[in-house]
C-alpha cells in the first residue's frame, strides 16, 4: 500500500501533539483563556488530521491498514502503533466529541471554577485526549497499561476539578475502583508476558494459539483473560462495577461529565475490543466462555441501568445511570462474538460518544436557566428560555429511545440485526426491546417537564455566547446525519473490522 | 376502570407541572400506631393486648439488627470472595513457567537481541537504560507524563487551599530565630513546620549531607547509561535532598529557590525538551530517515546519543514532583 506522508505519520503525530500540548499548557500564561484555546486548536487540527486519514484509507485500493513503528527499531524489539479504518474512524469520532463538548461548555467553566483552575483543566483535557487517541491506535500492551494510567488519573482529577463535597466524595470513589482496575490490568499483563514473552499484540496472539493448540498453560491464560476483561469492565462501568458512575458524572462540571461519558469510558472499550479481536481472538475468548459472560452482563447492565435511572429526579444522574445502560449495549455486541456484532458495538460506541456529551451540553444549558437547578421539577419550562439546547435535549432522548431517523437507531438497528446471526437472539431481542420501553419510561418525562409552563414561570432568560449554540448545532446536525445515512458509515466499520484482527 | 386511569392521568400531569398532587386527591396516610418503646425486646404486657403480626416482627427486628446483620454479611462475603481470589491466583502461579528457566517463553529474540546488541545499537553499557530510553521510549515518555499528570492533580487539588500570607510567615520565621517564644504561636507551629529550626542536630547533619546527596544524585542521574541507576532513581536521590532541606531550614528557605513556579516551568521545561528530542528520533526511525545523532564510543560519559539528556530531563521531572509531593501534603503549598 502506497502511503503519503501525512497519514502515514498521523497516528504518532495527533498523539504526541495532544501530549506536548498538555506538557507546555502549564508555562502559557492565563490571560484571554489562551489555555482553552490552544487546547482547542490543538483538537481542532487532531480532527483535520483524522479526518485526512479516514478519507486516505477509505479511499485506498486495499485498506488493510498499517503498522508504524515508533522509533528507530523494528517490531518486536520496539513499540509499534497500528492504524487502519476503524481505528482511524473512532479517533474522528472521538476528536470531534472532544472539540464539540469543550466549545460547547466553554461559559459554562468560567461561571463554575477559577482561572487557575482552567488552566489545569485545559492540561487534563489534552492528557485525556492523548490518552484516548494512544488507546485507539496502540499496538503493544504495554503502551496501552501506561495510557490507562494517564486516563485513570486525569479523569478522576477532572471530576473534583470543582470543589464541592460531593465531588471529592465521588473523585476519591472513582479512583478507588479505577485502581483496583489498573491493579487487575496489570497483573494480567504480567501474567501474559510471562506466558507469551511478547508486549506486541501480533506475535502474542501468534504464541497464545499455539498454547491453545497444545493446551499449554490454560489456567493462567483463562485467569488472564477474566483479569483483563474484569479491571477494563470497572474502568469502562459495566453493570456490577457500574455505583461509582452516577457519582462521578452527575457531581462535577458539565465539561468534565460530558468527556467522562461519552469518551473516557469509550477509550477502555475500544480496549477490551482491541484485546479480544487482536491479542486472543474470538475463537480463543469463546472457547473460555467468555464472550458469554459478557453478554449476560451487558444484558444485565442494559435493564438494570434503565431501572436506577427511572428512579432519579437529577437529570444529570439520570443521563449518567443512562450511560450505563448504553454500555451494556456495546457489550451485548461485543458478546455477540462475531464480526457482525463487534461493528455494531463500535457503530454504538460512535453513536453514544457523539448523544452523551450533547445530552450533558444541553443539560447544563437547560439547567443554567433554572438557576443552576438540576432538579427535574426545577426545569419545567426551561425549554422556552433556550431553545437550541431544549431541542438538542429532545433529539438525543429520541436517539437514546431508538425512533428512526435518529441516531441511537442505526445503532440498535445494527445490533438487533447482528442478533439474528447468533443463537443468542432471543435474549438480545428481548433486552432490546426492553430497554428502548424503559428508555422511554425516563426520557419521555424529561422532555415533557422541560416543556411545562409549571411554576417556573418567573424564570429570566440568560444569553448563552455563540459557542454553545453553534456546538449544540453542529451536534444535532451530526445526529440526524448518522441517523439518516447510517449505512456507509456502518460500511466503513465493518471493513474496517474485517481488516482489524 | 375509567376513573382510574383518569386520577393516574391526572397525577402525573401535575408531577409534570411540578404541582405535586393535589390537597383533594392526595392519600392521606392511616394514623400510625405509637412507636414501640426502644428495647430490644418488647415487654409481654403490650403484646397481650396487641398481638404482633410475623410482618411487623420482622419490620422490627429489621430496624434494630439489620445495619448490624448486614455488616457482619458482608464482612463474611467480602472475606470468602478474597480467599477464592487468593486460592485462584497461588493455583495460576503453580501453573506458570519455572522461574529462571531457559526454556521460557520469555527468554526468546526479543531479549535476546536486547542483551546480545543493546549496546552496539543504542550506544549505553547499562542495557535496561537502552531498553527503557531507545528500545522502548515511547512508554518510558509515557511513563514521566504520568508523573506529570500526578503532580499536576496534586497541586490543583491541595495547592489552592487557603494561601498563607508570606509576610506574615516570614515574621514568625524571624521571631523563631531571634529565641522569641510566643505559646499561642507554638501551638500552630507543627502545622508550619517552624519550630524545627531549632533542631541543631537536624541541622548540622543537614548541612554535611546535603551536598553530598545533591553530588551522588547528579552522579547516578549523568551516568545513567553506563551504571544501574537513571533518571528515575537519580531524581528520587535528589529530591530528598531538598525534602531535607525543607526540613531543618523551613519550607521559606526552599522557597528562596524553588516555588511553585520554579516547578512548574522546571517540570514543563524538561518534559517539553524530552518530547522535542524523542519526537524527532521517533519521527526520523518511522519514517526510516537517518536521524544523525551520534553513538559515540561505549563507555564515555558522552555517548548514547539521547540518553544522557533524556536521563537530565526525567531526572529534574521526578525530583521536583517528589518534592512537590511531600511540599503539598505536608504544607498545602510549594
Amino acid at each position: 500500500m502506497n502511503l503519503d506522508f501525512i497519514a502515514y505519520n498521523t497516528p504518532f503525530i495527533s498523539i504526541f501533539l495532544m501530549m506536548a500540548a498538555a506538557i507546555i499548557t502549564p508555562i502559557i500564561p492565563q490571560e484571554k483563556r489562551l489555555p482553552e484555546k490552544f487546547s482547542c486548536l490543538c483538537i481542532f487540527i487532531n480532527i483535520i488530521l483524522s479526518g485526512y486519514l479516514v478519507y486516505f484509507l477509505a479511499t485506498a485500493p486495499e485498506n488493510i491498514g498499517f503498522n508504524y513503528p515508533v522509533g528507530h527499531f523494528p517490531a518486536p524489539w520496539g513499540n509499534e502503533l497500528r492504524a487502519g479504518l476503524l481505528e482511524a474512524v473512532l479517533a474522528l469520532i472521538f476528536c470531534v466529541a472532544m472539540f464539540l463538548s469543550v466549545t460547547g461548555n466553554f461559559y459554562d467553566t468560567v461561571n463554575e471554577i477559577s482561572a487557575r483552575r482552567r488552566q489545569i483543566l485545559s492540561v487534563l483535557i489534552n492528557l485525556l485526549t492523548a490518552a484516548l487517541l494512544a488507546l485507539t491506535y496502540t499496538n503493544d500492551i504495554f503502551t496501552a497499561y501506561v495510557f490507562i494510567e494517564i486516563n485513570t488519573i486525569a479523569a478522576c482529577a477532572i471530576v473534583a476539578v470543582k470543589e464541592t463535597g460531593g465531588t471529592i466524595r465521588a473523585a476519591l470513589r472513582y479512583m478507588v475502583m479505577s485502581l483496583v482496575g489498573s491493579g487487575i490490568i496489570l497483573l494480567s499483563i504480567c501474567l501474559l508476558y510471562g506466558l507469551t514473552g511478547h508486549l506486541l499484540m501480533q506475535y502474542m496472539r501468534l504464541k497464545i494459539s499455539e498454547l491453545v493448540k497444545t493446551g499449554m498453560y490454560d489456567l493462567p491464560l483463562l485467569v488472564s483473560v477474566a483479569f483483563m476483561t474484569s479491571g477494563l469492565a470497572v474502568k469502562s462501568a459495566l453493570y456490577p462495577f457500574c455505583f461509582w458512575l452516577p457519582d462521578a458524572h452527575g457531581n462535577s462540571i458539565n465539561v468534565s461529565s460530558a468527556i467522562l461519558s461519552g469518551l473516557v469510558l469509550k477509550g477502555h472499550i475500544f480496549l477490551i475490543i482491541k484485546v479480544f479481536f487482536r491479542v486472543f481472538g474470538l475463537d480463543v475468548i469463546s472457547a473460555l466462555r467468555m464472550d458469554i459472560v459478557i453478554f449476560i452482563l451487558g444484558c444485565a447492565a442494559i435493564i438494570m441501568g434503565s431501572v436506577h435511572a427511572l428512579k432519579q429526579s437529577n437529570i444529570k444522574r439520570l443521563i449518567a445511570w443512562s450511560s450505563v445502560a448504553q454500555v451494556g449495549y456495546i457489550f451485548l455486541g461485543l458478546g455477540l462474538n462475531s464480526e457482525i456484532g463487534i461493528a455494531a458495538a463500535c457503530l454504538h460506541i460512535v453513536v453514544h460518544s457523539l448523544i452523551k456529551p450533547m445530552l450533558f451540553t444541553s443539560a447544563g444549558g437547560l439547567s443554567n436557566m433554572a438557576g443552576h437547578n438540576k432538579n427535574l421539577h426545577d426545569l419545567a419550562g426551561t425549554f422556552y428560555l433556550n431553545k437550541s439546547a431544549g431541542t438538542a435535549f429532545i433529539v438525543g432522548a429520541c436517539s437514546m429511545i431508538g425512533i428512526p431517523a435518529f441516531a441511537g437507531f442505526a445503532s440498535k438497528f445494527a445490533l438487533t440485526a447482528a442478533s439474528f446471526e447468533s443463537n443468542l437472539m432471543i435474549f438480545a431481542v428481548a433486552a432490546l426491546g426492553a430497554s428502548s420501553l424503559l428508555n422511554a419510561l425516563y426520557y419521555i418525562p424529561a422532555v415533557l417537564v422541560i416543556f411545562a409552563r409549571g411554576k417556573n414561570n418567573n424564570l429570566e432568560k440568560i444569553k448563552l455566547p455563540l459557542s454553545f449554540h453553534v456546538s449544540i448545532w453542529i451536534f444535532i446536525a451530526l445526529n440526524f446525519l448518522i441517523g439518516l445515512a447510517f449505512i456507509p458509515l456502518l460500511n466503513l466499520i465493518t471493513k474496517g473490522v474485517s481488516v482489524f484482527g | 376502570m375509567n376513573d382510574e386511569i383518569k386520577i393516574i392521568w391526572l397525577k402525573f400531569f401535575n408531577w409534570v407541572m411540578g404541582n405535586g398532587p393535589r390537597p383533594e386527591n392526595e392519600i392521606i396516610p392511616p394514623e400510625l400506631p405509637p412507636d414501640l418503646p426502644f428495647t430490644r425486646t418488647p415487654d409481654k404486657k403490650h403484646s397481650r393486648f396487641h398481638e404482633i403480626t410475623i410482618s411487623e416482627r420482622l419490620i422490627q427486628w429489621l430496624s434494630l439488627h439489620g445495619l448490624h446483620v448486614f455488616a457482619n454479611f458482608y464482612n463474611i462475603l467480602s472475606i470468602i470472595v478474597c480467599l477464592l481470589i487468593i486460592a485462584l491466583m497461588l493455583m495460576t502461579v503453580a501453573d506458570l513457567p519455572p522461574f529462571g528457566d531457559f526454556h521460557n517463553p520469555a527468554n526468546n529474540e526479543v531479549v535476546e537481541r536486547y542483551i546480545k546488541a543493546g549496546a552496539r545499537e543504542t550506544g549505553a553499557e547499562n542495557i535496561v537504560a537502552g531498553m527503557i530510553l531507545d528500545y522502548r521510549a515511547f512508554d518510558t515518555f509515557g511513563e514521566s507524563a504520568v508523573l506529570f499528570t500526578g503532580a499536576i492533580t496534586v497541586l490543583m487539588i491541595l495547592g489552592t487551599s487557603v494561601k498563607k500570607d508570606k509576610s506574615e510567615l516570614k515574621r514568625l520565621h524571624l521571631k523563631t530565630h531571634s529565641g522569641f517564644e510566643d505559646r499561642n504561636f507554638l501551638a500552630f507551629a507543627p502545622s508550619l513546620h517552624i519550630y524545627r529550626d531549632d533542631d541543631a542536630i537536624l541541622r548540622g547533619v543537614a548541612s554535611l549531607s546535603i551536598p553530598v546527596i545533591i553530588i551522588m544524585g547528579c552522579v547516578v542521574i549523568i551516568s545513567g547509561h553506563l551504571t544501574p541507576g537513571g533518571g528515575f532513581s537519580g531524581g528520587a536521590i535528589l529530591s530528598t535532598a531538598l525534602i531535607l532541606c525543607a526540613n531543618a531550614y523551613g519550607f521559606i528557605k526552599v522557597h528562596e529557590f524553588f516555588s511553585e513556579r520554579t516547578f512548574i516551568v522546571s517540570s514543563s521545561s524538561a518534559l517539553s525538551i524530552y518530547a522535542l528530542a524523542k519526537g524527532y528520533s521517533f519521527l526520523t526511525g518511522a519514517n526510516h530517515i537517518n536521524s544523525g545523532i551520534p553513538i559515540g564510543t561505549i563507555g564515555d560519559i558522552f555517548s548514547a546519543g539521547l540518553i544522557l539528556p533524556l536521563n537530565i530531563c526525567v531526572g529534574i521531572v521526578v525530583a521536583g514532583t517528589l518534592y512537590g509531593f511531600y511540599a503539598l501534603f505536608s504544607e498545602g503549598e510549594i
